[in-house]
């Protein structure tokens, strides 16, 4: 008897939680829909979800039209980019913190997150200007540099809380078998710090590539990634749901993909530890 | 002797991240409180004066400032409350025994991945627009008069915008922190003849504490410089109507040239983060010494 009574319960929650789930999903969903759809059936009222003939056309417009493919490679230059740069800084920091802190290490820690928490309209006259000056203004090069110093702090904390989790007596049972500090490094805490640095990598691409403040006003037409160039589709013009639909879905599609496989990193990542 | 190497050779390790982003933050920072002394305007250069604090004054007495003020709480306050009540009731939900948990998960998380730009313009054109959105053919179908969300309730819909980007966020976080609960102390206050209800208040509540805490600090640090979603929809109109402090700003800057407004602006919003920032730093610095 019990056992029917949660049977019934557990159908109740599937149902009634796919239900909200494809609520949620439901914007992206009609997006990718909608690429596959004529300008014409796009808005037509009312709007076919399955039937309708499903074409091709918008995602060749895109890149026909206004070279689609130059701006993801600005996104993939920009997040990778900032996100390599920001690794080889941010290495040496974390396993430094974690495995030979000092009485400032907490101190500095919560510094470097400090710097996170400060608002980017703070800094975006000053940046703006120093762009203009330097030339920095509208290049893959000075987005990159903000990308990394707006995310070093992330990956320093990332990295840290991943780094402690590395017992110390393995580094103390090496150095007692003589090992050098290279073969420590290179054959007992690599191996063991991969996967940390993986999934660092791994959310740091994400937040980058959806970065929306510098990317807007930082670049125009030459630098712009895809948040930008999505965003030159906010002026109307006649009928284009479909293209922009075809736009959207290219540029979530990647990010979206990876991010399924990084839910775990991304809590941690994101709470800076706080919750794991 | 190794040991004093190795403390050296830490420092050296720690010293290219605390430089940079020692840089980052004093040189900007310190750029805009300088800037937001003077009377600077990009189209006159040259020109720039000590004016002492009449930028601040300005800025802090245009009736804009003061809109844009209430306009950030409002877009903060009502996102938090939409996530954290949906977030906890979905956490709950996704806690559950079911069928195809994990594919649910990841349908449920999605939203989040999705770069600002595009959720803005997707929810812009093809869900509120009056004519041709699926919101308005969903009221008229049902005999309503389309409402036009972006000319009548701005503010709201990008809170509807936002909270959508944010709500899978606060539900991954409450869900993992629901996944750590102490099975066995549930079962025992089960045994003990608690009903759902009271167990909920006595036990899932307090541990849930923490998690709905930390939502609530990292939320509203981002949620108080929304930016883009305002950009590509309403550009912060009709009029002020939907514009807060980080597009006022930045409409102040690179719109109409005032160095110093802007500059004595960002100064603001920085002081309001930093508010913020110092509960948020508590409750992580507290994680770190256990």
């Amino acid at each position: 008897m019990a056992r029917r009574v949660t049977r019934t319960r557990k159908w109740a929650v599937t149902i009634v939680a796919w239900v909200i789930g494809i609520l949620i999903f439901f914007p992206i969903l009609w997006t990718i829909l909608t690429s596959f759809k004529t300008e014409g059936e796009a808005v037509a009222m009312p709007p076919s979800l399955l039937f309708f003939d499903w074409t091709l056309e918008n995602y060749r417009e895109v890149q026909q039209r206004s070279n689609y493919f130059m701006h993801f490679l600005n996104s993939v230059t920009i997040s990778l980019g900032s996100t390599a740069i920001g690794l080889v800084i941010a290495i040496p920091a974390a396993w430094a913190m974690a495995f030979q802190p000092t009485k400032r290490t907490k101190d500095l820690l919560m510094w470097m997150l400090s710097t996170k928490m400060m608002p980017a309209v703070g800094v975006l006259v000053p940046i703006y200007l120093i762009f203009r000056d330097t030339g920095l203004l509208d290049s893959r090069l000075g987005l990159t540099i903000i990308l990394t110093l707006i995310d070093l702090p992330i990956i320093i904390w990332m990295l840290y809380t991943y780094f402690k989790e590395i017992p110390g007596e393995i580094l103390e049972a090496a150095r007692m078998d003589g090992a050098t500090l290279v073969a420590e490094i290179v054959h007992v805490l690599t191996p063991m710090a991969i996967p940390g640095i993986a999934s660092t990598l791994l959310l740091n691409v994400i937040l980058a590539w959806n970065e929306a403040f510098w990317t807007l006003n930082l670049t125009a037409a030459q630098a712009a990634p895809l948040t930008a160039f999505i965003a030159s589709y906010s002026s109307p013009e006649g009928l284009f749901y479909a293209k922009l639909s075809a736009a959207s879905t290219m540029a979530i599609a990647p990010i979206l993909i990876l991010g399924w496989f990084s839910q775990k990193q991304l809590v941690r990542g994101l709470t800076f530890g706080a919750v794991k | 002797m190794s040991t004093y190497h190795s403390r050296a050779a830490g420092r050296l390790m720690v010293a290219p991240s605390v430089i940079l982003l020692f840089l980052w933050m004093i040189v900007p920072l310190g750029l805009t409180i300088y800037f937001s002394f003077l009377h600077y305007n990009l189209l006159m250069p040259g020109t720039e004066t000590w004016t002492g604090f009449l930028n601040y004054q300005y800025f802090l007495t245009d009736p804009a400032f003061f809109t844009a003020i209430v306009n950030t709480l409002v877009i903060v306050v009502g996102v938090l409350i939409i996530t954290i009540v949906g977030g906890v009731l979905l956490a709950l939900l996704l806690d559950q025994p079911m069928f195809g948990q994990g594919i649910l998960r990841i349908l449920v998380i999605s939203p989040f991945f999705v770069m600002p730009t595009v959720s803005a313009l997707i929810w812009k054109n093809m869900f509120m627009n009056p004519v041709s959105g699926l919101l308005a053919f969903l009221q008229k179908s049902m005999g309503f008069q389309p409402h036009d969300w972006l000319a009548a309730t701005p503010l709201l819909a990008i809170i509807i915008i936002v909270a959508w980007q944010w709500l899978p966020f606060a539900t991954l976080i409450l869900l993992t922190a629901l996944q750590s609960l102490d099975e066995e102390q549930r079962e025992a206050a089960e045994m003990d003849g608690a009903g759902p209800v009271s167990r909920f208040i006595y036990i899932v509540m307090p541990h849930l504490g923490r998690a709905v805490t930390v939502v609530i600090l990292i939320q509203t640090i981002f949620l108080l410089s929304v930016f883009a979603e305002i950009l590509v929809t309403t550009n912060g109109g009709p009029g002020t109507d939907s514009t807060n402090l980080a597009y006022l700003v930045y409409a102040q800057a690179l719109l109409q040239y005032d160095v110093g407004g802007a500059s004595a602006g960002g100064v603001v919003a920085v002081i309001l983060a930093n508010i913020v920032a110092i509960f948020l730093m508590r409750m992580i610095g507290r994680t770190l010494e256990a």
